[in-house]
């Protein structure tokens, strides 16, 4: 009697971890046991190419926060970057594209042409953006400040090398370039609600205004977290526009955590001290995530 | 300078917040435990007579020195059947993260060129091997080459580089707005009153005459020409501490800020636009690499014109970088490759006048003062400063700790901070920087 009231369940229980075991194999080779890796490598003094590499317990941790060590002004100003970088082109990336989405999700002439327009620049990899860009903002001869003098507004905004304007160009051209992802997300779930509920809405006599309020947002919810969380994940991680377009001036102001990461570690060989700031920028990041997901939550 | 970036590669660095996480994965003990270069003991000889063997050989000659070396290569292979050289490229920045890691895991290249400030810090890490014998048995001596230029690639009283090329800082101008400004084309200024007389002359004319640029390329650069020129240092010679942020280094930078404040350059240049300026007739000099050659030689109908930089403080001096060769440590030591790789760098050298016609100065002092590269009138210009020109100490690390002038530059020439000032917390930085550096490669 046991053995056959065990056996179905049993039988069942194996089957779904065969079928994860490939990309949980995958996920932990690329990725678990490189992270533990990570962890230990954040121990000691780490360049991979020297034989001794002694283990300093939490020293490059304790270095983050000891104000007299070489990388504590360094690695709290890219913190800071990356922070200022994050807070303004999150908002924007979730809801200029959702706007767009909705627009693109009513029926016009053309349609499928403005959705390929909006996406397209996504297709493109972040070093022709940049070039792009950098050319065109630049200050004293890029085609932005001429064409804003020849309609008679300012013609010597330092696009490039001042602040705030850095940091506008840097949001304004990361909107532009990544806007259609986030739109072609909110499309998808668009379509995923069922119109019976913009039909009773309309029936309960709700206008557009509370149509967008008590169907469309709440029906996008799932699709919102992810768009948030992503979003937020992709700026904190912002590497090449800066790289490309500022090249973290005017000083070091906007350079990004990630750039300084991979400064310390790939271009000075202090991997060791690079590792322990990616896990404390990791350890923000899951934070902030969290923070994120209970957020969502609580508006159950 | 422009590293190959993807949105893929992004991800990569990004997912996890690691770039350093992911590199340490492919880490391992290295090459092998004997630091400084192993054994490369093999005498050298001008030929090679042993059985046919391949040979890779890496550089970042990426831009129009890339087809000349790949001529030069094929050269070689045709002269020589036992030997066939491989040539592959990247873009620099590519190069010194990948060399390493390929030579850690035994795939490296024979052969390379590196950059001389690169030497050091590539030989305390074992990359490169010694290459004293080749120096010794192809009898090249400190005169063969420019003494400082030679001394550059010495580490720990080994050899470890042997220099190819120099590519020095020179003053290039427009002539046509040279001659808008009542100037003579034919003879740009040459001390600090003329310079200042003829940046005066254009400014009447409404031309800002020298863009002073804030970054690296070549912002930083002229700031290191101008440091020496009023006599000072950017480190002492064991870069135990940094040095330009003392009265020179200031006197430098101040005079770099003030063709700002002056009006001779606009605010806020930004990458390239200073040379973007002169070709645009909208500036007048430009003092940058002696790889410009080849970029205004491209721009039809343009007059322009090259020389050495103008002595602005007490002495002539210029910034340069040098291609440097080396040979890359193998797992496994074998003989008729070291051999091999010795005759070919022994080729190229002495075909360095090949070399100089795509935009350098040789380093061997024969060719440099032969008919044919005096033949070579930009070139020449420029390489008659040979024995003005200073190079980092050979001290591992060194690049890290020269990134801080960059950043001292950027923000004294973005009128964000004084000059003395930038320099003096840049400096605090690499004193720190440079500390660091001697625990971990022991200095």
């Amino acid at each position: 009697m046991v053995a056959v009231k065990a056996a179905p369940g049993r039988g069942a229980g194996l089957t779904p971890y065969l079928f994860l075991a490939p990309y949980a194999l995958l996920f932990v080779t690329f990725t678990l046991v490189p992270a533990g890796y990570g962890l230990w490598i954040s121990l000691h003094d780490w360049d991979y190419l020297l034989p001794g590499k002694p283990f300093v317990g939490l020293d490059n941790y304790r270095a983050l926060f000891s104000s007299s060590s070489p990388v504590f002004d360094f690695f709290w100003q890219s913190m800071q970057a990356t922070g200022i970088f994050t807070v303004f082109s999150v908002p924007l990336l979730v809801v200029v594209p959702l706007g767009i989405a909705l627009i693109l999700n009513r029926s016009f002439r053309g349609r499928t042409a403005f959705r390929a327009v909006y996406f397209a620049p996504y297709v493109l990899g972040v070093a022709v953006i940049g070039v792009l860009w950098r050319f065109l903002l630049d200050p004293n001869l890029g085609a932005v400040n001429a064409l804003l003098g020849a309609v008679g507004l300012p013609d010597a905004t330092a696009w490039t090398t001042g602040l705030p304007w850095a940091w506008i160009s840097l949001v304004g051209v990361t909107v532009w370039w990544t806007l259609g992802f986030n739109a072609v997300i909110y499309l998808a779930g668009l379509q995923d609600i069922p119109r019976e509920l913009y039909d009773a809405a309309r029936v309960d006599g709700a206008g557009r205004w509370a149509e967008f309020r008590q169907v469309t947002l709440p029906g996008l919810r799932p699709v919102l977290l992810f768009v948030v969380i992503n979003t937020i994940l992709a700026s904190s991680n912002m590497f090449g526009q800066a790289y490309l377009i500022t090249q973290g001036a005017p000083g070091v102001e906007t350079r990004t955590a990630i750039m300084y990461i991979a400064e310390e570690g790939l271009r000075s060989y202090r991997m060791g001290s690079a590792a322990a700031m990616s896990y404390l920028l990791t350890l923000a990041l899951l934070l902030i995530s969290m923070i994120t997901f209970r957020l969502f939550r609580t508006k159950d | 300078m422009k590293p190959h970036v993807t949105r893929r590669g992004l991800l990569g660095l990004g997912v996890g917040a690691g770039g350093a996480v992911l590199l340490g994965a492919c880490g391992d003990d290295g090459p092998n435990p004997i630091v400084g270069g192993g054994q490369n003991a093999q005498p050298a000889s001008t030929a090679y007579t042993g059985p046919n063997v391949a040979l890779t050989f890496w550089n970042g000659f990426t831009g129009g020195d890339g087809p000349v070396m790949k001529a030069l290569v094929d050269r070689f292979n045709s002269e020589n059947p036992n030997i066939k050289v491989t040539m592959n490229v990247y873009e620099w920045a590519d190069y010194y993260q990948k060399v390493p890691a390929a030579v850690s895991t035994g795939n490296g290249p024979d052969l390379g060129i590196m950059h001389v400030e690169q030497v050091a810090t590539n030989a305390a890490r074992g990359v490169v091997l010694p290459l004293d014998d080749v120096a010794a048995s192809l009898q090249l001596k400190e005169e063969d080459f420019s003494p400082p230029v030679w001394r550059a690639g010495v580490y720990n009283s080994k050899r470890y580089a042997i220099p190819l090329d120099v590519h020095p800082q020179g003053m290039f101008y427009n002539k046509a707005v040279l001659e808008r400004a009542g100037l003579d084309p034919e003879n740009p200024p040459k001390t600090n009153d003329d310079y200042l007389k003829a940046l005066d002359a254009l400014k009447g004319k409404g031309v800002q005459g020298h863009w002073a640029t804030p970054f690296p390329f070549t912002g930083t650069h002229q700031f290191e020409s101008l440091t020496w020129q009023f006599g000072g240092q950017l480190f002492d010679d064991q870069a135990t501490k940094p040095l330009f942020a003392e009265g020179p280094g200031v006197q430098a930078l101040t005079w770099l800020v003030d063709l700002v404040k002056n009006g001779y350059s606009p605010k806020n240049v930004a990458q390239d636009a200073d040379l973007i300026a002169l070709q645009n007739g909208k500036a007048a000099f430009n003092w940058n690499g002696i790889w410009t050659i080849n970029t205004l030689r491209a721009v039809k109908g343009l007059n322009w014109g090259v020389t050495a930089l103008p002595t602005i403080g007490t002495q002539p001096a210029a910034w340069a970088g040098s291609h440097n060769f080396v040979q890359f440590k193998q797992r496994a030591t074998d003989q008729n490759k070291l051999q091999a790789g010795k005759v070919f760098i022994n080729f190229i050298s002495k075909q360095s006048v090949e070399w100089a016609k795509g935009g350098q100065v040789p380093a061997r002092k024969e060719i440099r003062e032969g008919a044919e590269f005096k033949g070579l009138k930009e070139q020449a210009a420029i390489g008659a400063q040979i024995d003005n020109l200073h190079f980092p100490p050979s001290v591992p690390g060194i690049p890290d700790a020269m990134v801080t002038i960059d950043t001292a530059v950027n923000e004294a020439i973005l009128l964000r901070k004084e000059p003395g000032k930038a320099l003096a917390d840049a400096a605090a930085k690499a004193s720190q920087i440079l500390e660091q550096n001697r625990k971990k490669y022991g200095g």
